[in-house]
């Protein structure tokens, strides 16, 4: 069927090392490589080249899949899953200080992920301080504070009701975040205490609740269908801003 | 292939079980080679397995509306529609760019491995890709065009580009560092 002497084409060569070339025309294409040494040394470079790949690569194969990925973790409801997450997060929080995901953090590069929590903080130190003027919307107006940042961010923006943990919404305003708008909204205790809830975009669907903490500011974050969420507090301890974080949760999980 | 090699009864509950756990398996079979296709496209460890989570979440979301099919090809295709979004979000900011790569998990293999992590992560999103999924992870011109959604013809020419565009990265810092000698 083939003839030796078509000349074989650069698409041929790729498909001669990726196995895909119909079988009688393999022949014809080694036959070209031989008398070819040009496209011969292409070809090795490619193979060279798919060598190097498996070789940086392959470990990750070997390597024990982390518990987050555990297919038994994920397999009940995401919402459920994360929320078992969560807890199990929050427990381990307040035995162990959050240790063990700071010092994974203290490590790894830092994603854009973690990146928004560096926003929240930064807002949260910016506004609280404030006392004429910490927000835009005043608490008195919920429902349009709500509809409004509904509407500018693009996902569902609530103000859940904290009087449970004591805490008594002010307001909120938009903030510019790293890849778009985000939501702030601020909540006070009798005693003045200042709690902060930043919404933002999330590069990741859904990921557990993790710690960070920057000074005396600190923060339980996680990310839910796409928006992270982070509660901040300055200076909470971790009872109190665990307390705020799992009521800030929890009406999430009821909006939808 | 699932569905037929398991022709569900639709009344038949334990049917359902089988097909279910078979599919979690086959999902779960994936997971070592999505980890290392996620690595190898996204560079950052802690990046790439959140994409394979965010994959791995909404496939396990849409089990009951998967109907037979190939789950590796739509496992892979998940992930790189996942990372296309991803970057398209980070395209929108400035980005800081690491000066050095010093990737901490470099496995501490030699200065090639380094080197084509650098040279992948000079090519554009659908030619990696294209090279990742056919050299790397060995598939056909076929899934990788069902996978971009895109003709072969286009696969072939992305791989094509792609390799030069690797080799000749590769061979500039070869002759970069003889230089340096």
């Amino acid at each position: 069927m083939t003839d030796r002497n078509i000349p074989v084409t650069e698409d041929e060569l790729h498909a001669y090392v990726d196995n895909e070339l119909p079988a009688e025309r393999r022949g014809d294409v080694e036959a070209w490589l031989a008398s070819h040494p040009d496209d011969a040394a292409r070809v090795q470079s490619w193979r060279t080249m798919a060598e190097a790949l498996h070789a940086r690569y392959d470990s990750i194969v070997d390597e024990a899949v982390p518990k987050r990925l555990e297919i038994e973790r994920l397999v009940q409801q995401p919402r459920k899953w994360v929320y078992g997450a969560i807890a199990a997060t929050l427990a381990a929080f307040i035995v162990g200080g959050g240790v063990g995901w700071l010092a994974r953090g203290a490590t790894a590069a830092p994603s854009a992920f973690q990146n928004l929590t560096v926003h929240a903080i930064e807002a949260h130190r910016l506004y609280v301080v404030e006392v004429r003027h910490p927000v835009e919307v005043p608490g008195s107006e919920r429902s349009h504070l709500q509809q409004w940042l509904t509407k500018r961010c693009g996902w569902v923006v609530r103000a859940p009701e904290l009087a449970g943990a004591g805490l008594k919404l002010v307001g909120g305003r938009l903030l510019p975040g790293s890849g778009g708008p985000a939501s702030f909204m601020m909540y006070e205790s009798a005693s003045g205490e200042r709690f902060t809830i930043y919404t933002a975009k999330s590069s990741a669907e859904a990921t557990q609740m993790r710690f960070a903490a920057e000074g005396k500011e600190s923060t339980l974050f996680w990310a839910d269908d796409g928006v992270v969420y982070a509660v901040v507090s300055t200076g909470a301890d971790r009872g109190r801003l665990t307390q705020v974080a799992q009521a800030v949760y929890d009406q999430m999980e009821k909006k939808s | 292939m699932l569905g037929k090699a398991f022709a569900p009864h639709d009344s038949c509950n334990s049917c359902n079980l089988v097909l279910m756990s078979a599919f979690r398996q086959s999902v779960e079979a994936m997971i070592p080679a999505l980890r290392r296709y996620a690595r190898a496209l996204a560079r950052d460890a802690d990046i790439a397995d959140d994409l394979v989570q965010d994959t791995l979440v909404r496939a396990l979301r849409s089990e009951r509306l998967f109907l037979g099919g190939d789950v590796r090809s739509w496992l892979y295709t998940i992930l790189t529609n996942l990372n296309k979004n991803r970057r398209r979000s980070l395209a929108r900011r400035p980005q800081f760019m690491p000066l050095l790569d010093n990737n901490p998990d470099a496995s501490g293999t030699e200065a090639e491995g380094r080197d084509i992590a650098r040279a992948l992560a000079s090519l554009v999103e659908e030619q990696r890709s294209v090279l990742l999924l056919v050299m790397l992870e060995g598939l056909s011109y076929r899934e990788v065009a069902d996978i971009q959604g895109v003709p072969i013809g286009t696969v072939m020419s992305r791989l094509a580009r792609a390799r030069a565009h690797v080799k000749a990265s590769l061979e500039g810092e070869r002759t970069a560092l003889r230089r340096v000698k």
